[in-house]
């Protein structure tokens, strides 16, 4: 058999590296969920709307928050409005199939053709909520005591998870699971990256700008290491105020868009005085 | 098939289970996998590791189990070959020829087009087929033209550089992930995830209160019926001691036992933080200020905290003999004690029974007589993030009565 289809390859705003490409394939080939952890910055969610962009397929997002109870995902039962309708004569409240509301889980399972579900940091929620999804992303069932009914996914959504490992998850939810780590890209991919997000700005400056922000990102001690996103502000920032490639070698204009904490800042302007100025660290 | 590599993986610390493995074999025997040492890296790493802080591990297995097969190489394997063994006549370059040298450099930098000579270095790997050593033109060793290795074209690619997708072997051998490994030390981020884990203890010995949501559904479904729901409270009831040696044994483990005070004292979940100092041991008094200048009685300690108080001790436990078991043996040379400190220790522990003790030095020192000691009356931990969860966990679960001889 050999090879899988490769059906996801990164779409145009978006480069995968070629592992996570296979692997990302895989997973939709086994239809098994995909845990994504890495660093802020490194293009966890947005790998989900790529991937919903290059198969063709519509994205449910569920974002998950500290109060979200696995239940919300399933389904509401809206009992509130029941009561209320009850209280009225004009309304048949005998069904309580019109109070049942199917929640983005619940929404993907129905959904008349294949989804892909983001579950985006799922580790913000209480540190048994995966747990309580187990079977309902094993299976991709569930059951509805009020109509004693039983849910199942007309297609298995391609399920993508995200976490910034907050909290770590429980084994016996990853063992279901396909994981992959996104490492931080390196100065090519990165290139990659930028290139996708302004195709227009000279390569020079994108280069420069880049051989910086790698500089910056290994001064040590930083409370927040400037991300991709930061870079990418960074980069328009520097195309838009018409900056020249020497001055970004010889000074860091808009080092706010890099650094966001005071701290960091000061930090950085000690270490880089302490290196006898900017721009001396170039390696041919 | 590969069974072996499974129990390589479990040797070296991966905790892959045997679900995992079945269905990485599962998705293997159904041709889900190219057959190329890259993806089974890349990929049967995503099936059978869960947490980047064991791809090191998983590294180390890999080289260990398919180390020995040759990866079959993008074509930068091929040109890499070429350039083993450089020739051993590169010239040495006095301090002029390498200033020429460096302008050399800026000027092709000016000249050329990196990617143009991208373009060259492709075509150019496309016509040549074999090694090539010395020369202008080719890709090889020790020539000038501007591709190879160990050669003197300033400015030129120099093979052997990062590609996107190495042969999987060598991102093993590179070890990248060494740094997420969990037995290394603490950093204060890390420090506050291990930490949150006492978040669990929440809804411990927590009030009741009424459960609105509950109670309307439940209402709801009686129709109307009023039906109260009461649930446990969701605060947070930890509270915690934190106690640390700032004796002269700890210096070299200072900015570890920082890290882990400001990370505890950033939490804002504990419902109670105190920290004290004590200096090699504990005696009749710990202090309020690293300096031991402001001193609390350890009976306070009894008298103000209850039992429910979940102590963390800081320290190396080695000292000398006496100054565990002594009367005065303190090593202060104003400070006398009527009691030894290992009556000390037994009484925290008596008092608190959630007590751990960490340590900042690693286990395999640890074989000492105060430090054996010191383990057999709290349960002992490295100061590792490791060690911190398997404290947490052993402060969460019931109190063991402290271990006997």
């Amino acid at each position: 058999m050999g090879n899988v289809v490769l059906g996801y390859k990164g779409s145009d705003d978006y480069i995968a590296s070629r592992p996570l490409m296979e692997i990302v394939n895989v997973s939709v080939a086994l239809g098994k969920p995909l845990v994504i952890k890495g660093e802020p910055g490194t293009g966890k969610t947005l790998l989900a709307h790529s991937i919903a962009t290059a198969l063709n397929k519509r994205l449910i997002v569920w974002n998950i928050k500290s109060t979200t109870k696995a239940r919300d995902g399933l389904y509401v039962y809206d009992t509130v409005q029941r009561l209320n309708d009850a209280r009225f004569k004009d309304k048949d409240i005998s069904d309580i199939r019109k109070y049942i509301k199917p929640g983005k889980l619940g929404q993907a399972f129905i959904s008349d053709e294949q989804v892909v579900l983001l579950i985006d940091e799922i580790d913000k929620a209480d540190i048994e909520f995966p747990n309580d999804l187990l079977n309902e992303l094993d299976e991709m069932s569930f059951h509805i005591p009020e109509l004693d009914e039983e849910v199942a996914a007309k297609h298995r959504p391609v399920v993508v998870i995200t976490s910034n490992s907050e909290k770590e998850l429980p084994d016996a939810f990853l063992r279901r699971c396909i994981f992959h780590y996104i490492e931080f890209p390196d100065v090519e991919m990165m290139e990659r990256i930028v290139k996708v997000h302004f195709p227009d700005i000279e390569t020079k400056l994108v280069r420069e700008a880049i051989k910086r922000f790698y500089w910056i990102r290994e001064v040590d001690g930083l409370r927040k290491k400037p991300s991709t996103s930061e870079l990418l502000d960074w980069i328009k920032a520097l195309a838009l105020g018409g900056i020249s490639v020497d001055k970004i070698s010889s000074e860091i204009p808009f080092l706010g868009t890099l650094l966001k904490n005071e701290l960091d800042t000061d930090r950085f302007i000690k270490v880089s005085n302490s290196h006898g100025g900017f721009g001396l660290k170039r390696r041919g | 098939m590969f069974t072996d590599f499974f129990y390589l993986l479990r040797k070296k610390g991966v905790p892959v289970s045997v679900t995992e493995w079945v269905s990485f074999i599962e998705a293997m025997y159904n041709g889900y996998f190219q057959s190329s040492l890259n993806h089974l890296y890349y990929v049967g790493r995503a099936f059978l590791v869960k947490s980047e802080a064991y791809y090191d591990m998983f590294d180390l297995a890999f080289q260990e189990y398919f180390g020995g097969i040759k990866t079959e190489g993008v074509e930068l394997d091929k040109v890499l070959k070429w350039l083993e063994n450089p020739l051993q006549r590169l010239p040495r370059l006095n301090s002029e020829e390498m200033e020429e040298f460096q302008k050399k450099l800026e000027e092709f930098r000016k000249t050329h087009n990196m990617e143009e000579l991208m373009r060259q270095f492709r075509e150019r790997l496309k016509e040549q087929k074999e090694r090539h050593d010395g020369g202008g033109k080719w890709i090889g060793t020790g020539g000038t033209s501007p591709f190879g290795a160990y050669g003197y074209h300033p400015g030129g690619i120099r093979v052997g550089g990062e590609s996107w997708m190495q042969s999987a072997a060598k991102v093993a051998e590179e070890r990248r992930f060494r740094n997420y490994r969990n037995d290394i030390i603490l950093d204060v981020r890390q420090t506050k995830v291990a930490l949150k884990k006492l978040r669990e203890f929440k809804r411990e010995g927590a009030e009741e209160e009424l459960d609105i949501d509950e109670t309307i559904d439940k209402t709801a479904k009686e129709g109307g019926e009023i039906e109260l729901v009461f649930n446990r409270s969701r605060e947070n009831t930890v509270r915690i001691i934190l106690l640390m040696d700032t004796g002269g044994s700890m210096f070299p483990y200072t900015e570890l036992c920082e890290r882990l005070f400001s990370a505890a004292s950033q939490m804002e979940h504990f419902k109670d933080f105190k920290y004290y100092f004590f200096h090699n041991c504990i005696y009749q008094d710990v202090y309020e200020d690293i300096a031991n200048y402001k001193r609390v009685p350890t009976e306070k300690l009894f008298s103000n905290f209850h039992k429910g108080y979940k102590v963390f001790i800081v320290g190396d436990a080695r000292m000398a003999f006496s100054e565990l078991f002594d009367v005065n043996g303190c090593i202060d040379y104003f400070s006398t004690n009527d009691r030894p400190s290992v009556e000390w220790l037994m009484r925290i522990k008596e008092h608190f029974p959630h007590s751990v003790w960490l340590n900042p030095t690693h286990r395999n020192y640890w074989n000492h007589y105060t430090v054996d000691s010191i383990g057999k009356i709290f349960p002992m931990f490295e100061l590792t993030i490791d060690g911190l969860k398997d404290a947490i966990k052993s402060l969460t679960s019931r109190a063991k009565p402290p271990l006997q001889n």
